[in-house]
């Protein structure tokens, strides 16, 4: 069963400059030298997008690669130039000023890299502000407000102030906010790269304990490869307004398409990306405990490497489909490439 | 020697044949038998000044959209500005009176001077601590003392009309610019003119418009107060962190919800900065608006400089002073306040408002007993002091044993530095000066500036006012190299020291401060009237932003470019020389262009003192009524203003470029 599409894009052009729109109707698939002799500046190319519902989509690259600007335009904080964005099937690119505010009010959330929190306001009144403005009593919004406020952990923290708490707190403020009004679709623009390392890892596995809950569809940017691959079910590697890649991340590690992703994969571990699945060997045999085929090489290398014979390994309704051994476990540890 | 380049050295014979020509200009003119080339002769002058007198006559009596003459909407207007005055005014000054003349009763009569200060106190407290409270309270009770309550609670009065509906409507208008680029585009070159336009210039129309009284001096301030708004709130709506917007429309908000729960309030610190300087600029008018029948301290000084009355003229300036201090203070605590975490007080609505509470009581208190002793009511007149006398003896004394002194400095600035500035720039004939300015437009900016330039100085010699033009020329450029050769090396002092620093900064503010008539009285009772009077008066107005940026400038240089300079072993003076004021110079050149723009400003109040220039004409129409002639003149200073302005930007954003600041 292929899950649900909860977003898609379709040709999506972003262009900057004068002529940008009568560029893009003359010729509909402008290549790099139209772009550039027509003086536009491309920000987004013809981009093509498809995000399951309940997936952790990752939209990657360094910056100026453009995918501030993709997730604006899928969002439509940024106007496109040209192509479709399609939100639960529907057009968002046609939909009035009044059914923007509407599908925003109750079906979009956004996090934004520096917090963007009203400094005027208090925690609490900040996680209300997307249900004030919507005019819910105002009881009910600051049950609401309460509950989430707990969820991210910052309970008895109300009444402060946003500057009058360390980053990863705002940024907990800030995720409070974008969930305050349960929302289906959740954009997360580089929610933890103004984070010190530490609490960013910290904020990290956060999140992931809240995805785990609420099943959320979510757009996350970020610039930092290990990021996508600690999160992502899906990465979208971007480089100058081009998706040069949409892959899992073990996909992305062994069949990089691009020399630029493969510079990208090259100082990541291999062992926190490849799962266990992915390098097995075939056969039934083995002993001990089957290792689940999705488990990530890192969390059971020492594991495998202490036992002298090969283990199970299972999927996910617990049959064992091969094993898996030291050999095996040691060639991601020690470079293949070396070996191979 | 450094040898000159070649675009260095065709500059240099260009300046050098300008300064010869000023100097022979007229003898010029008198062997080639050609008058005109220095003065412009009057048959080819265009009247600009009857057409526009006759177009303001015709606004006044004729102009009408249907049933709805023009006069019908200044009259709507000043009555929408009169209802809410008088109410305040009759707060704090006049109290409520019903029936006219002898048969009229108070009802009511004006807040004590006792309520006063407690409330001013009460809010210093609240905006930010008891020092503050101790400083407002001492400025108010000065006033009592001092004799000068009543005219300051007419002055207060109307900041408390202007201020509001200023800083009120510079927003709306600044959200409107912000939300539409076309609207910007348009109002964007009316503010500028407005900036530089002196005040004294539309004085004219609005007097004509809304007749002599404190209408037509509220409308002139609102007027002038109003253009620095609109501007930081364009800029502070902006500057709004461009998440946060994001963050806002992601939220759903309807165009006005973002603008009014996400946009001002995010803003609301640099918007107060704004409205801090629309109290500012509405104090800075007092004097001025007198003019045209504003009451109170305004009115005091001017009366006094009338009859050259230093005393009264100087007691009656520093109340504006201390007005202004408290005023500003309290305004820039209230900001900050604004800024600041503060958590609400729990307690019941008394509890939490001990403060408006006890001003309340005070006051009715002070109401009902007042009608057994006015002491509550009124400070008694016999218990005020007056320093009129000890500051009327101090110019005596200074007047009969330093004459000689005063003289000499007077006599040595006019020959060896105004005179032949005076000369060489009276003499250049003028079709060669306009050929020179188009030339260093097209130079400092390309064609569009030399358009500019060229445009703007032929309109004013076609204006027949080009002698006129140079003589401000000649008075603002002097006053500005002053003002630059003393403000810089202060600046530079200023940001390398750190006591001397505090000194200068003090010195700065308090002259900032004083209101711009001010300077003039002393300056005039030890110099007398005429061009070595205003030209200290204008740079003593002028020197703050002179030393300002360059302190700022110098401050502002990177610290790892000064370190650079130290580890290759620069000496102190080498470091000033080569890193610290090379890299400061767009800062001070900015600077500079400011202190022009004040002492043009400046240059019509020193028409008062008896100079012959531009300012004088705007003075003399502003006396005959006479419109035309009135923006003729005010639109040429604003002419000139913009030509040294855009000059001087061009040269700051070279300078820039070259450094690698800007692209």
């Amino acid at each position: 069963m292929t899950p649900k599409i909860k977003l898609s894009c379709r040709n999506v052009w972003k262009l900057y400059g004068g002529n940008a729109e009568t560029l893009l109707r003359r010729t509909p698939g402008p290549s790099a030298d139209d772009i550039r002799n027509a003086g536009v500046i491309g920000a987004v190319r013809n981009a093509n997008i498809d995000i399951a519902e309940g997936e952790i989509f990752i939209i990657m690259g360094l910056s100026g690669s453009g995918k501030s600007t993709l997730v604006r335009c899928l969002s439509r904080l940024i106007e496109p130039t040209g192509g479709e964005v399609l939100f639960d099937g529907a057009d968002l690119l046609r939909a009035s000023e009044k059914e923007l505010i509407e599908i925003r009010r109750h079906k979009m959330g956004m996090v934004f890299q520096h917090f963007a929190l009203l400094p005027h306001l208090t925690v609490l009144q900040n996680v209300m502000f997307p249900l004030t403005i919507q005019a819910t009593p105002k009881e009910e919004a600051e049950a609401k407000a309460r509950e989430v406020v707990e969820l991210v952990g910052l309970k008895g923290r109300e009444d402060y102030y946003p500057r009058e708490l360390s980053g990863g707190q705002q940024q907990r403020v800030g995720i409070a906010r974008s969930l305050v009004t349960e929302p289906d679709l959740w954009f997360l623009d580089e929610p933890f790269s103004a984070l010190d390392p530490l609490i960013r890892r910290e904020m990290q596995d956060e999140f992931l304990r809240l995805q785990e809950r609420l099943h959320k569809t979510i757009v996350f940017i970020t610039h930092d490869f290990e990021e996508a691959v600690r999160l992502a079910d899906r990465i979208a590697i971007m480089k100058d307004g081009e998706v040069i890649q949409i892959a899992t991340p073990e996909e992305l590690v062994m069949n990089p398409a691009t020399d630029y992703v493969e510079e990208f994969t090259r100082h990541i571990p291999r062992s926190k990306v490849l799962t266990i699945g992915g390098i097995m060997n075939s056969g039934t045999s083995g002993e001990g405990e089957p290792i689940p085929r999705a488990t990530r090489v890192s969390d059971v290398a020492e594991k495998i490497i202490a036992s002298d014979n090969p283990i199970p390994v299972s999927d996910d309704s617990g049959q064992i489909v091969g094993t898996i051994d030291r050999k095996a476990v040691a060639r991601v540890l020690f470079g293949e490439r070396g070996a191979a | 020697m450094t040898r000159l380049n070649r675009s260095q050295f065709v500059i240099l014979t260009l300046v050098l044949i300008t300064i010869v020509l000023g100097y022979y200009g007229r003898d010029l003119g008198k062997a080639l038998d050609a008058r005109w080339l220095t003065k412009f002769p009057s048959a080819w002058v265009i009247p600009f000044k009857s057409y526009i007198s006759a177009a303001m006559t015709w606004l006044i009596e004729d102009a009408a959209i249907g049933p709805i003459a023009f006069t019908d909407v200044t009259r709507s207007v000043a009555w929408l500005i009169e209802q809410p005055y008088n109410l305040v005014l009759a707060l704090l000054a006049d109290g409520f009176v019903s029936g006219q003349g002898n048969e009229a009763t108070v009802i009511l009569p004006a807040i004590s001077w006792i309520v006063v200060i407690t409330a001013v106190i009460a809010l210093g407290q609240y905006c930010r601590d008891w020092a503050l409270a101790a400083l407002v309270g001492a400025c108010f009770i000065y006033l009592a003392v001092f004799g000068q309550w009543d005219s300051a609670m007419v002055t207060l009065a109307s900041v408390l009309i202007a201020v509001p509906i200023g800083a009120g409507g510079g927003l709306m208008l600044g959200i409107l610019a912000y939300r539409h680029p076309v609207f910007e585009k348009i109002i964007s070159p009316i503010l500028d003119l407005m900036q530089t336009i002196p005040i004294f210039a539309y004085l004219v129309p609005i007097l004509f418009m809304f007749g002599f009284g404190p209408i037509s001096a509220l409308v002139a301030t609102i007027i002038y107060a109003t253009p620095p708004m609109v501007r930081i709130t364009t800029l502070a709506l902006k500057a709004v962190d461009p998440e946060i917007l994001d963050f806002g429309r992601m939220a759903g908000t309807t165009h006005r919800q973002l603008m009014w729960r996400v946009l001002v309030p995010s803003a609301s610190q640099s918007l107060m900065v704004g409205v801090n300087q629309v109290i500012m600029l509405t104090l800075n008018m007092v004097i001025i608006a007198s003019m045209i029948g504003a009451g109170g301290l305004g009115f005091d000084v001017l009366a006094a400089l009338r009859r050259l009355d230093i005393g009264a003229g100087f007691e009656a300036g520093i109340a504006i002073v201390v007005l202004a201090i408290a005023v500003d203070r309290l305004s820039q605590a209230f900001a900050e306040r604004m800024g600041q975490v503060h958590h609400e007080q729990p307690g019941s609505w008394v509890a939490r408002h001990r403060r408006t509470v006890l001003v309340l009581i005070l006051l009715v208190v002070t109401w009902v007993l007042g009608q057994f002793s006015s002491l509550l009511l009124e400070y008694p007149e016999s218990q005020t002091i007056t320093t009129g006398a000890f500051w009327d003896n101090t110019v005596e004394y200074l007047n009969v044993n330093y004459f000689d002194v005063f003289e000499a400095i007077k006599v040595f600035f006019l020959t060896w530095f105004m005179i032949p500035i005076k000369t060489v720039l009276l003499g250049i004939p003028w079709p060669w000066a306009i050929a020179m300015l188009t030339l260093l437009g097209w130079h400092a900016g390309g064609w569009r500036l030399a358009l500019l330039c060229g445009g703007m100085a032929s309109l004013i010699l076609v204006s027949g006012l080009w002698s006129k033009a140079m003589v401000t020329v000649y008075l603002c450029g002097a006053s500005v190299i002053l003002a630059t050769l003393i403000g810089v090396p202060l600046g530079v002092l200023a940001a390398l020291n750190k006591k001397a620093g505090a000194v200068i900064s003090l010195l700065i503010d308090t002259l900032q401060t004083l209101p711009s008539f001010v300077y003039l009285i002393p300056v005039v009772m030890l110099f007398r009237v005429g061009d070595f009077t205003a030209l200290i008066a204008i740079v003593l107005y002028a020197l703050a932003p002179a030393v300002r940026y360059a302190a700022h400038g110098v401050r502002s240089v990177s610290g790892e470019l000064i370190e650079a300079g130290l580890v290759s072993g620069c000496t102190r003076t080498q470091l000033l020389r080569h890193i610290r004021l090379p890299m400061a110079l767009p800062e001070i050149l900015l600077g500079i262009n400011q202190t022009i723009m004040l002492a043009l400003s400046m240059l019509v109040i020193t028409a008062l003192v008896g100079t012959r220039d531009l300012g004088q004409e705007v003075y003399i129409a502003l006396t005959k009524a006479d419109t035309g002639r009135g923006l003729v003149a005010g639109l040429s200073i604003a002419f000139i203003a913009i030509i040294a302005d855009q000059l001087i930007n061009a040269g700051a954003r070279q300078a820039r470029i070259r450094f690698g600041l800007e692209n």
